[in-house]
Order: structure tokens, then sequence, then C-alpha cells
């Protein structure tokens, strides 16, 4: 194994903890709206889309790079939108 | 793919990782939560921000539209969906995150075939999780959606041999696999495992009945965060690496707190339909 690939390992290996660790006693009214914010966040295959559609030449690789980096957006500014969308509700829920 | 980023890219990465580890964290409690989920964007718009400054990226004017165009549509279903439809919305988006990974492992793959270069075994099987994660992630959501949106019945569907068939399919996988990582450069091989990983997916979602859909989805969110990881292996990224992580680590919390909160137990509502003991509930 290449010296990057340990790197990138414990990278995972210790922000996976930081995963598990973070998320404790939600009540279930934020069940649905924390699914969606993180739904969000793992639309941050953008990033790799971004890099694999990078060259600047027409091939495969670029285009499908290019309807991946539609897809994830989609997924990233939905997400993030449509949890905002649900938070805002439950405030207006909770003042009337 | 295996050089060092530029320093400032790498410290945008970890401001990034931070804010999104803080959202994550407001967003588990009400007082806080609108607040976390604005922390989280502003952090995804950093990565995204220091990704574009990439030497290799020099494609900027389809990226931009790429991100312009996925903006207004995601903006648009956001606004449009009614509230009472939010679970298969999240569905939908989820999907489509883990189309995006598996589009990048098969991106990277071919742009290795094409140039003749060589495929370490690391990256190899990086591309092989990737894409059956991110397929089964984007087959299983649709399947999901569909359920929920009253597409398809969401009575669970079972057939004979059903079970065969699974493990058929998950034995092709790991053949399949195994020979790629023998013969990287197959392409015939490689676009069977993308259409095996598919098909896992909507096998894996079938069987749930429909008031189990909001636990699948949220495991299939965590899946996506998997997906997203192994494409931050495929092309050494770090963010991606940290950001699948976390979304992977915290969605398995989540989907566990779901079912506990229904009174189930994750393997009935995954394997209730067969007859494991949770049918009854």
């Amino acid at each position: 194994m290449t010296e990057a690939l340990i790197a990138a390992l414990f990278v995972f290996v210790l922000a996976s903890f930081t995963g598990f660790e973070v998320i404790n006693k939600v009540p279930p009214t934020l069940h649905t709206p924390l699914m969606s914010g993180s739904n969000a966040i793992s639309g941050i295959a953008v990033l790799g889309a971004i890099v694999a559609s990078g060259a600047k030449e027409w091939n495969l690789s670029v285009i499908l790079g290019l309807i991946a980096i539609v897809l994830a957006t989609i997924n990233v500014v939905g997400g993030f939108l449509v949890t905002d969308r649900m938070l805002q509700m439950f405030k207006k829920k909770a003042s009337s | 793919m295996t050089d060092f980023l530029p320093t400032g890219i790498q410290l945008t990465y970890l401001v990034a990782a931070s804010l999104f580890i803080l959202g994550l964290k407001k967003l588990g409690s009400p007082a806080t939560a609108r607040q976390g989920n604005v922390v989280a964007a502003v952090g995804m718009l950093l990565a995204i921000a220091a990704t574009l400054l990439d030497q290799h990226v020099l494609n900027f004017e389809m990226i931009l539209l790429g991100l312009a165009i996925g903006s207004v549509l995601g903006a648009i279903a956001a606004y449009k969906v009614q509230m009472t439809d939010m679970p298969q919305m999240v569905g939908l988006l989820n999907g489509l995150g883990g189309a995006a990974s598996a589009l990048v492992a098969v991106a990277e793959f071919w742009r290795l075939l094409q140039h003749g270069e060589a495929i370490s075994i690391d990256a190899n099987i990086s591309m092989l999780l990737d894409v059956l994660i991110g397929g089964v992630t984007f087959t299983g959501s649709m399947v999901a959606f569909a359920k929920l949106q009253g597409i398809m019945s969401g009575a669970p569907i079972t057939f004979t041999l059903q079970q065969p068939i699974n493990v058929l399919l998950l034995g092709s996988y790991v053949v399949g696999s195994a020979f790629l990582i023998v013969a990287p450069h197959n392409l015939p091989i490689f676009l069977a495992i993308v259409t095996v990983s598919l098909v896992l997916g909507v096998m894996f979602v079938i069987p749930i009945g429909g008031g189990d859909m909001p636990v699948v989805i949220s495991l299939l969110n965590s899946f996506s965060g998997l997906a997203a990881a192994a494409a931050g292996f495929v092309v050494m990224n770090n963010m991606l690496i940290i950001a699948g992580a976390l979304v992977g680590a915290s969605g398995i919390i989540l989907t566990e707190i779901m079912c506990k909160a229904m009174n189930r137990s994750l393997v009935s509502v995954l394997f209730g339909a067969f007859g494991t003991g949770g049918s009854a509930s």
C-alpha cells in the first residue's frame, strides 16, 4: 500500500468516529431534517466530479464528470434548501 | 492524481471539514438546527470554491455551467416540493448524489483505460467499491422514491427464488471484481459490474414496505456518504473522504435512532419480508 493510501485510511477512520460521536439524543422531529442536511453534505461528491471533468478536452470521462457535477449540485443545493424549508416550518409551528 | 494539493486548498478543506462537523452537531438540536444547516452549506461552498482552484481543473466554462444547471434544478425542486412529500424528495436527491459518486468512478476508469495507464490495486478496489455503493444508492433511492410517491405499490415485493438471485448477483459482483483486480483493463467486465450494482440496489429495496421507507432512505443516505468517501479514494481527495465518512457514520447512527423510535430493529426493517420475525409488527 502506498503512503498516500495509508494517510487516506487514517483520515477515513477518524472521520467515521467523529460521525458516530456527533449524533446523539436527536429528538424525533429533527430526524428528517438531520437526514436531509447530512444528505446535502453527501453531495460533496461534486468535488470528485469537478476533478474528473477538469481536463480541457472532450472525451467520455469529461462528459460523465459533467453529468456527475449536475447531479451532485442538485443534491447539494436541493438538499440544503429543502432542509431549511423543513426547519423554517418547525419555527412557525412553534410560534403560532 | 496523487500529487499533493497546494496548501491553500488543503487549509480551505480543513475549514470546510470543521464546518461540516459543527453543522451536523448543530442540526441535532432544535434551537440550533437551522443555523447548523447554514454552517454546513457554507462549508460546502468553501470546498467547491477551493476545488475550482486545483491546477488540474482547466475546464472552467463547462464546470461552471454544470454547477449553474444543477443549482437551478435543485432550487426549483426544493421550492416546488410539497411539505408532505419531503421524505421522497430527500430520497430522490440522495439517489442523485449516489449516481454522481458512481459516475466519478466510471469516468476515472475510462480515463485510465483511454490513456493506457496502469491501474493500481488501490485505485481499482476504490473504483469497484464506489461503483457498488454508488450504484446501490442510486437505484435503491429511486425505488424508495417511487414507492413513497405512489409511482409503484408500497407493498413489499417478494417472489420465488428472490434470495438465490440476490446471492447470485452478489456472487457475480465478487467474481467480477476479483477478475478486474487481476486484469484491470477490461471494459465489458467493468460495465457488467456497474449493471450488477444497479440491479442490486433495486433488489435491496423492493422487498421493503412503503411504511419503512424513511428508515431505508436514512440508510441509503449513509451509503451515499460512503460512496462519496470511496470516490475520495478514487481521486485521492481528503475532503471527499472526510465528508463522506462523516455522513456514512452519522447516517448509520441516525438510522438506528429512527428504528428505535419506531420500536423496530434494523434487521426486521430490511429483511422483514423474508419472514425473519419482524413481519408481524
